[in-house]
């Protein structure tokens, strides 16, 4: 009975970090390309007002899932335009998507708004699904958690396994030398903002779709910040980005559980608790690994004009 | 259209590549005005031409980097296009570059790995990497930062690179001014090879005895046009700058015999431990600088050179304060800023990011050393017109050209910032000058205007102590030779009685440092002037 307890509230540990991974993920690849996507938020939030929209008109998850991606790709492409494109920059025009995308969002799921639908549907296999005590954690979840799992591992493997990895890498690091060398500089910065947009646009259908099957504004409720903050805090490593979203959304669950069974503290204190919690974890594991170098990619935020 | 000074062009078999009418503009600035030339297989062959002369903007358009305005390059007769580098990696050219293309926190092998063939990564890269350094004595650990290596070190994996592809012709920028006259000497014998291998090379170097040694043909530069064509093995020196200037170099005047004042400058047994995993100790490094003694430091990169200078400069602070002396004060606890105030001033090897910010203006520049000495502040604001008047007296003492009244530092040539940031030093009149690579990748004019400021220095009284890979140079100008050889220094040595070869020896770590300097050959008499100025 307490085994299927601790499993309930490591489901809800999980369901809460995937919309963190996912979004972390894709502003991962952008920021080791050298672009620093404010835009996040926006994205997100767009992907959760489209992503219910395509769900509700063609009553498929997989779909609304995929429109919620499209629409994230294409806000993501606006800001490519404008920052690796035009060299636009990079912290403004974010800043301004982000806004841009809550207003956009708020427009196209108006009509939405009080709809409710079916949650993701949940993987079930028989007798694995149901293993008393892990059953539902490994074997029971939506496809945007495997999904998430997925893009930690792919993620990790593209940067240090792959030449295309690398040179999204180095691109990150110093664009004059990649450029000199004859690298595509901001064709993969386009290509890495367009993934971050994606992928931003899909946390964001899953809040509507599998977290909380409505659409309402503004709905990502910071989602997005965070996931940005997760980002620096983990130095750019995906492993520990995955960890530091699941540290977020352990907080976030524990702290609700302390509130309602009423600690004395006082609720605000509480609220702080996985703000505070998953800073200082990630600022100790941070903490004094190198000598030198940087831990940030060098390029980051830096536009980038070739002379020809 | 052609330049009149050229002599006819081929005559002989078609060249592996021809470069013809060769324009390019940047705005209303013609940096290439309608330059020839041509490149045989199995030739070295020199570009030479002052900074700014529109050397590097060819070789840009050579290796697919810049698209010139007008004219056609040739690939063994065939017009050919190239609109990247990776076509001209295609068509066989490789370049090493001067201003090293490296990305500071990938590996060495990452670094390599990323203009290689998709194939070769990995272990077989290594393998490639290890048995490359093996042939040619190219030595470098894959899996290093680069963040971590010094420049000497950097420009390895440049050569390395552009060696691993196979290139039918390797542009060389610079490629001699960080190393050591052995680690050049190595380089040769792999230039030599690859000459007989019958590969093109074009070698661009301000050290003009080694285009003499190395090259059969030359084209000079000057302004973006072809001013002239020779064979270098049959010019002087001299001759050569002459043409690249377009006026004589003039000789470095010998300072008056400077006063020498008592000693100004003074380490005592300074040990310091390695501040990072690839760094290097500091070993008992004593020495002592007189005024109007010029004390030079040699050494092959990455033997305690920067650990020694932020250890003068203040950057790190000794253990005890005595170990470094100014005018007799123990200083080795103060910063950077109290010691400037001593007297004290202090050129960094790095131009940008550490003797200057290469976004900020001149006069910012003068701030960021002179604030504590000059008057450039009032009640804590900054006086931007002093600021301006003093980058106006550094601009005009020491010939800085530049674009506009004043320009980012970023956005003057090599030559010319080296002169404003030595020059923003010396013009304060120090009593201690202490220079790491002065004249790292500067041109032949530059270098000289830079060592006689030097000189006259010293011949002020000033105690200058410069640290330098470059032997010639501190054969010209140092009084007496140092060795740094692996965090410790030899005794000093008076340049009258040891010998290019000596020091040679003690830079490889081949004699105890602290010994006496090996007898080799007959008695050292005068020491050879500088590449520029043989004649």
């Amino acid at each position: 009975m307490s085994l299927d307890i601790v499993q309930m509230v490591l489901v809800t540990v999980v369901s809460a970090a995937t919309p963190l991974i996912i979004a972390a993920m894709g502003e991962l690849v952008a920021e080791r390309a050298g672009v620093l996507n404010l835009g996040v938020e926006g994205m997100m939030v767009l992907g959760a007002a489209v992503g219910f929209a395509v769900a509700v008109e063609t009553g498929s998850t997989l779909l609304g899932a995929v429109g919620g991606a499209g629409a994230g790709l294409a806000l993501s492409a606006l800001f490519g335009l404008l920052t690796v494109g035009l060299a636009a920059n990079q912290v403004a025009s974010g800043l301004a998507l982000t806004i841009m995308g809550l207003g956009l969002s708020g427009l196209a799921g108006a009509s939405y708004v009080g709809l409710k639908r079916e949650p993701a549907p949940h993987l079930h296999i028989p007798v694995l699904s149901d293993l008393p005590g892990v059953g539902r954690l490994l074997f029971g979840a939506d496809a945007f958690v495997y999904v998430a799992l997925a893009l930690v591992a792919g993620v990790s493997w593209f940067l240090w396994r792959t030449r295309a990895g690398l040179t999204l890498r180095a691109i990150g690091d110093d664009h004059t030398a990649t450029h000199a060398l004859g690298l595509p500089v901001r064709k993969v910065r386009f290509l890495a903002v367009l993934f971050g947009g994606a992928c931003a646009g899909l946390a964001g259908a899953y809040l509507s779709l599998a977290y909380t099957p409505f659409w309402a504004p503004a709905m990502t409720a910071g989602r997005g910040w965070i996931a940005l903050a997760l980002v620096v805090f983990a130095s750019w490593r995906p492993l520990r980005v995955a960890a530091g979203a699941l540290l977020f959304g352990g907080t976030t669950v524990l702290q609700l559980h302390a509130q309602a069974a009423g600690l004395g503290l006082p609720g605000q204190a509480l609220s702080a608790l996985p703000y505070i919690a998953t800073i200082l974890a990630l600022v100790l594991l941070s903490l004094g690994r190198r000598q030198g170098g940087s831990l940030a990619p060098a390029a980051l935020g830096r536009d980038f004009t070739p002379h020809r | 259209m052609r330049a009149p000074a050229i002599p006819p062009l081929s005559s002989g078999p078609t060249p592996l590549y021809g470069a013809y009418g060769i324009v390019k503009r940047f705005g209303d600035f013609t940096a290439n005005d309608g330059i020839d030339l041509e490149i045989r297989a199995g030739e070295i062959h020199a570009l030479l031409g002052e900074n700014g002369a529109g050397k590097s903007t060819l070789m840009k358009i050579l290796y697919g980097l810049l698209e010139p305005t007008e004219g056609v390059i040739t690939h063994r007769g065939d017009v050919v296009r190239l609109p990247d580098p990776d076509s001209a990696r295609r068509l066989g050219i490789g370049m090493v570059f001067q201003h090293f293309s490296l990305c500071e926190n990938l590996t060495v092998a990452e670094n390599i790995a990323l203009v290689m063939p998709r194939a070769l990564s990995g272990r077989a890269l290594a393998a490639r990497i290890a048995a490359l350094a093996e042939t040619y004595g190219l030595h470098l650990d894959p899996a290093r930062p680069v963040w971590s290596l010094s420049a000497g070190e950097r420009q390895r994996i440049e050569i390395v690179r552009c060696l691993l592809q196979d290139p039918r012709l390797v542009i060389l920028d610079e490629p001699t001014s960080v190393l050591t006259s052995g680690e050049a000497e190595t380089l040769f014998v792999v230039l030599e090879r690859l000459r007989a291998e019958g590969r093109a090379l074009l070698y661009i170097s301000h050290r003009l005895d080694e285009v003499r040694r190395l090259c059969a043909r030359a084209t000079i530069l000057r302004a973006g046009k072809v001013v002239g064509a020779c064979d270098p093995r049959r010019e002087s020196a001299r001759s050569l700058a002459a043409m690249m200037v377009g006026a004589q170099v003039s000789a470095l005047k010998p300072p008056a015999a400077a006063a020498r004042a008592g000693e100004r400058l003074r380490l005592e047994r300074l040990a310091l431990p390695a501040p990072g995993l690839h760094a290097t100790d500091l070993r008992d490094v004593s020495l002592g600088v007189s005024g109007g003694e010029i004390l030079g430091i040699a050494g092959i990169a990455g033997n305690g050179q920067a650990e020694l200078f932020a250890a003068l400069s203040g950057e790190v602070r000794a253990p005890e304060a005595e170990a470094v002396r100014i005018d007799g004060r123990a200083v080795g606890h103060l910063g950077i800023n109290a010691r400037r105030r001593l007297g004290a001033a202090f050129v960094p090897e790095e131009r940008n990011g550490h003797a200057a910010a290469p976004g900020l203006s001149l006069s910012e520049n003068a701030v960021l050393s002179r604030h504590a000495t000059a008057p450039l502040t009032r009640f804590g604001l900054l006086r931007r017109r002093g600021a301006r008047a003093l980058a106006q007296a550094v601009i005009a003492a020491f010939d800085v050209r530049k674009a506009g009244p004043d320009p980012a530092a970023g956005t003057l040539s090599g030559g010319n910032l080296q002169k404003f940031v030595v020059g923003r030093e010396i013009l304060a009149e120090p009593g201690i000058l202490v220079i790491n690579q002065p004249t790292w990748g500067v041109d032949a004019a530059a270098a000289a205007h830079i060592r006689q400021a030097l000189l006259d220095l010293a011949a002020r009284g000033a105690a200058v102590l410069v640290i330098s890979q470059d032997l010639d140079e501190l054969f010209e100008i140092a009084g007496s030779v140092a060795v740094l050889h692996a965090g410790s220094l030899s005794r000093a040595m008076p340049r009258a009685e040891t010998s290019r070869a000596a020091i040679g020896l003690l830079m490889g770590g081949s004699a105890d440092p602290a010994g006496p300097p090996p007898a080799l050959g007959a008695p050292a008499g005068r020491p050879e002037p500088a590449h520029a100025e043989v004649s």
